[in-house]
């Protein structure tokens, strides 16, 4: 048994307004920084998995981020695999 | 029929809506039959209500977590009957995360969560809760609101558009739909969807808040009133 660790990147879909990133956005000039043309506010997932089989792990994130982590009909996301070590639950006692 | 309608009422955790609504059911001559989401049993009811609240916390996405709950399994076999479904805002956000109905809701364009009421236009008569209404009458209705606006991809919308899909839009009080009468940004101005066959709808506006002359408009109380006429008529 080992375990994965992941990180799952979220943000609404290109094309749809975001209005936290608008919010931002228009906050930025006011402390001098007028140069942002761009700012999209997404939501960062991390996760440990702990599988048999090391190769299947990215496949289950994916799947995992596809249906239940993100909705399709407004958010995208990309998967990342982060170093093994300091994961959350490296001790094996993650909360219930 | 001899027995009043029973509209079947879930609550989930964080459901704050659910005792309205089943006074709102009360008050216009139907039976709330209560349902725990943990309950894959919907107690033989004609018919049931999503209530609006924060179903488990709002954590993730609104609704993402509910529908998984076992009475929405027995959500799923009711509107597969063809019998009415109602989703109240946070029931609204549940139905769309479960794919019963088109698009999703996200945050308000003004990022405010916003109490007021609102005018929404009877866009189409075929669901059973606006089948004794007319196109184009104005409801006023409150909403309640920080993640009410409905957004879908533009080939859903052009669906949704195409199929006549949209059940309520915001307006004016005379009926006109405009970006000032738009009070979250949602496409199109759209409160409310239906399926496709008509019998599940979603829509943000609280009509079971709108029941009551006493205590505000009674916008609401039309769509009680044309589903539970729909009802008798077909259990009679």
């Amino acid at each position: 048994m080992t375990v994965r660790r992941f990180a799952v990147t979220v943000t609404l879909k290109e094309g749809l307004l975001d209005p936290q990133g608008e919010t931002v956005k228009g906050a930025l000039p006011t402390m001098g920084w007028g140069n942002v043309t761009e700012v999209r506010v997404g939501k960062h997932i991390e996760l440990a998995v702990e599988v048999e089989d090391a190769a299947g792990a990215r496949a289950q994130v994916e799947e995992m981020a596809a249906r239940f982590l993100t909705n399709p009909v407004i958010e995208d996301f990309r998967v990342e695999e982060l170093p093994a070590e300091a994961g959350p639950s490296e001790n094996g006692q993650g909360t219930s | 029929m001899t027995r009043r309608p029973r509209v079947a009422v879930i609550t989930f955790p964080g459901s704050n809506d659910d005792r309205d609504a089943a006074r709102a059911i009360r008050l216009l001559g139907g039976e709330a039959v209560p349902v725990w989401h943990g309950e894959a049993d919907l107690g033989g009811a004609d018919a049931v209500i999503l209530p609006g609240g924060f179903s488990h916390g709002d954590y993730l996405r609104t609704g993402a977590i509910a529908r998984f709950a076992p009475a929405l399994g027995a959500v799923r076999e009711h509107a597969a009957t063809g019998r009415p479904v109602l989703g109240i805002c946070n029931g609204f956000q549940i139905l769309c995360e479960a794919g019963l109905l088109p698009g999703a809701l996200i945050r308000n364009r003004s990022l405010s969560f916003i109490c007021r009421v609102v005018h929404v236009r009877v866009e189409t008569r075929r669901t059973p809760f606006t089948a004794q209404l007319s196109e184009g009458e104005v409801l006023d209705i409150p909403i309640k609101h920080g993640e009410g606006q409905f957004v879908a991809t533009p080939g859903e919308l052009a669906r949704i558009e195409g199929e006549g899909l949209a059940v309520f839009r915001y307006c004016t009080p005379d009926g006109e739909v405009s970006e000032e009468a738009n009070p979250n940004g949602a496409m199109d101005g759209i409160a409310g969807v239906r399926d496709e066959r008509g019998n599940v709808v979603g829509l943000m506006p609280h009509p079971e808040h709108a029941v009551d002359p006493d205590i505000g408009p009674t916008g609401g109380q039309p769509l009680f009133e044309s589903l539970f006429a729909e009802l008798l008529a077909t259990l009679s």
